[in-house]
């Protein structure tokens, strides 16, 4: 199951990038395809629910939208502090608990964060995120817990 | 219809621009290499994103489309993890953060 | 329209050259560089769009991934002096000892 959404992956990459049908690059696909499959299941062991969550395609075009939303609300916010000639940061580090169960869940927590302007993921353990804000504004919108609760749901879709 | 189309992209790409000369800006102002992330991060995936969706309309319903989509998706997927390398890098490091405890905000930015 | 996209991104990769130069700390510098390949990728895709060459795209989608390997590698090298063979131990598990 797992092997075929990487062959059908690598292989819509390989098409995406070459745009050509010929059949020795049709060919050369083919094998290249194959030998990366073999190598990251036999000698790598990265063919897992973790290397290649699968089970997490579905929920995406959920998350996704509201993660872009989020972005584009405090990207708004940031630029507004860097135009203001005063530059009214006032800079902070918190430390936000997680509510996922496996460690994907975790790093898609994190990386959510640090994609969203005014707040950057510094470290990352077992117990939870130790979060750098720009601004009040951004750590108490992480504190509501609103993208933890959103990205455990997220995880938890099997 | 295509000069809708144009309209949209000509607004994505000038959106765009913005955000990504008001993220170098930020970049060039900000007092500490920790708030400089920030900065990055408005450019780094909103910026650029924006502009290359101006051109996904440009481009109509092509494979150029398409790549540039891939591309976007591996931009939103690769500047997060950059980016944490880097503050985790610099904790590690031991450079601290400046830090505003609730003091006058006003104080931060010109201990520069 | 192409044009002025190309003025913006080359007024921002200007920025971002000068807090390279200036950048206190070696971090600063690895933000700006990133930021800058950054840049380039999408300096890549419009300048293609500028002279009607897409395929300029393929070389930004290659670019992206290189960008964020160099920095990872960069940033690698500085935290632990090597860049982390498997056979010296797994420096990654031991955050402070290859300071």
């Amino acid at each position: 199951m797992r092997h075929v959404s990487l062959i059908v992956a690598l292989a819509a990459f390989w098409l995406l990038l070459s745009g050509f049908y010929k059949p020795f690059l049709l060919a050369a696909g083919l094998g290249s395809v194959l030998a990366i499959v073999w190598f990251t299941d036999r000698r790598m062991k990265v063919l897992d629910l973790e290397g290649h969550p699968t089970h997490l395609s579905i929920r995406a075009l959920t998350y996704w939208p509201w993660l872009i939303w989020e972005v584009v609300k405090s990207g708004w916010d940031v630029t507004k502090i860097i135009l203001n000639p005063r530059l009214p940061i006032s800079p902070r580090l918190v430390r936000v608990p997680t509510s996922q169960k496996t460690d994907v869940g975790r790093v898609i927590y994190a990386n959510s964060i640090t994609l969203t302007p005014g707040t950057t993921s510094l470290e990352l353990d077992e117990q939870g995120i130790l979060v750098h804000a720009l601004t009040v504004a951004g750590a108490e919108g992480l504190a509501t817990g609103d993208m933890d609760r959103r990205a455990a749901a997220f995880e938890a879709a099997l | 219809m295509t000069v809708i189309f144009d309209i949209a992209s000509w607004l994505f790409i000038a959106a765009g621009a913005f955000f990504t000369i008001v993220g170098a800006l930020g970049i060039l102002r900000m007092p500490d290499m920790y708030t400089r992330c920030h900065a990055a991060g408005i450019l780094d995936p909103f910026g650029v994103s924006l502009i290359l969706v101006g051109l996904m309309f440009q481009a109509g319903l092509t494979l150029v489309t398409v790549k540039l989509g891939f591309l976007i998706v591996l931009l939103m997927f690769t500047s997060p993890v950059s980016t944490h390398a880097l503050g985790r890098a610099a904790l590690h490091h031991g450079l601290k953060p400046l830090l505003a405890d609730d003091k006058q905000t006003g104080d931060v930015s010109s201990k520069r | 329209m192409f044009t002025a996209a190309t003025l913006a991104l080359l007024v921002a990769i200007g920025l971002a050259i000068g807090r390279a130069c200036l950048g206190p700390t070696v971090f600063d510098r690895v933000l700006a560089a990133n930021t800058i390949g950054t840049l380039a990728v999408c300096l890549m895709a419009v300048y293609g769009f500028l002279t009607e060459r897409p395929e300029f795209l393929d070389v930004a989608i290659v670019y992206t991934l290189l960008n964020v390997l160099g920095t990872l590698a960069i940033l690698k090298f500085f935290r632990f002096g090597s860049l982390g063979d498997p056979e010296e131990g797994e420096p990654a598990d031991r955050p402070e000892a290859g300071r």
